[in-house]
């Protein structure tokens, strides 16, 4: 059964790849609004690929306040 | 009128499909422009389909079909009215859009709304009045109106009943979500999802099939099986206006027009 920080890693790892940022600069705890420089079309961009790549259905309101990698995981990772 | 390029879209007759693509910088936002270009090609479609099979409408913006409704303009404009008149004059712009949205669902010719990202409130209205949705698979699907203390004002919930259980309808309205366009196949709403940046190609394979068809065969058929729900449209329209005079759709709609982010309502 995967952990909330192989979940964790697994987001990281897409984010950098897709929004082609080095993975080595991203960390559990950043924003990642910031950390990718995303606005809310990007972010359900982000949302998509993930929903795919964990094959789960995650609504957009459960992403309410949530701005960092580790608390993304812990909401995937609910649905695992 | 074969061709047509316009503020906010365009369209042109290619091997018996009429593609209609949207065009409108951000995410073709329907406001006055696009309303006024959709009656252009609602003018024609009676011409055009006589020589047609199928209708494509797509859009040329990376972010999406279409994000909705221009809610920045609709909030500037009524607040430029006095209350009567802000009502009516919304009432004048709703008529004019559904008219333009039942021309579209009443075509005698198949229709595919391919769609691909943001296909959010106004914008999954129109992919509804379609016989088929394709979606790419990136595309993702809205009733944001809540949100904004309004409900989808362009015929989507009518028209959402009639494709798919009343269960999805409360899901997709009451809680405002979106989802993805693997979900909407699996609720029934889209027909084919394309691999990404794909679903043009799909969508003129589609056309192709469609073309075998005997057309009035093809039209008694649709006639059939796809009622417009006219009723419960004109109802929609005078809940949509009653709805937009409350505080809560003001309160919401100027926190929209404040913000500079593209869908300031999500999450």
């Amino acid at each position: 059964m995967s952990t909330v920080q192989n979940t964790t890693e697994q987001i990281l790892q897409l984010a950098a790849e897709h929004f082609k940022v080095s993975r080595e600069k991203l960390t559990a705890d950043d924003d990642f609004f910031q950390k990718l420089g995303i606005n809310s079309l990007q972010a359900l961009d982000l949302l998509t690929r993930l929903e795919q790549h964990f094959n789960i259905q995650l609504p957009d309101y459960e992403l309410q306040g949530v701005s960092d990698f580790r608390t993304l995981a812990e909401r995937i990772q609910s649905r695992l | 009128m074969n061709a047509f390029q316009g503020k906010t879209l365009s369209w042109q007759v290619i091997d018996g499909t009429i593609e209609l693509v949207l065009d409108r910088a951000p995410c073709n936002e329907i406001g006055s422009a696009t309303l006024a270009d959709l009656e252009s090609f609602a003018a024609a479609l009676e011409s055009l389909q006589k020589e047609a099979h199928a209708l494509i409408i797509s859009s040329a913006r990376p972010e999406g079909f279409c994000a909705g409704a221009d809610l920045r303009e609709l909030y500037q404009r009524s607040q430029a009215l006095e209350q009567r008149e802000r009502v009516s004059g919304l009432r004048d712009f709703l008529n004019r859009i559904h008219m333009v949205m039942n021309a579209i669902d009443a075509a005698r010719i198949t229709t595919i709304a391919a769609v691909h990202g943001v296909t959010f409130g106004g914008g999954f209205e129109l992919a509804l009045t379609c016989d088929l949705i394709i979606a790419d698979k990136m595309a993702r699907f809205c009733f944001p109106e809540l949100r904004l203390g309004l409900i989808p004002g362009f015929g989507g919930i009518p028209r959402l009943q009639r494709d798919v259980g009343n269960a999805v309808v409360r899901d997709l309205l009451l809680t405002g979500r979106s989802i993805n366009a693997t979900k909407a196949q699996s609720a029934g709403l889209v027909s084919q999802v394309s691999a990404e940046g794909d679903v043009l190609r799909v969508a003129r394979s589609t056309a192709v099939q469609l073309k075998k068809f005997d057309r009035a065969t093809a039209t008694a058929a649709k006639r059939f099986i796809k009622p417009i729900p006219y009723d419960m449209l004109r109802r929609e329209i005078e809940i949509f206006c009653d709805l937009f005079t409350r505080s809560a759709a003001e309160a919401g709609l100027r926190k929209f027009v404040e913000s500079k982010d593209a869908l300031p309502y999500l999450p």
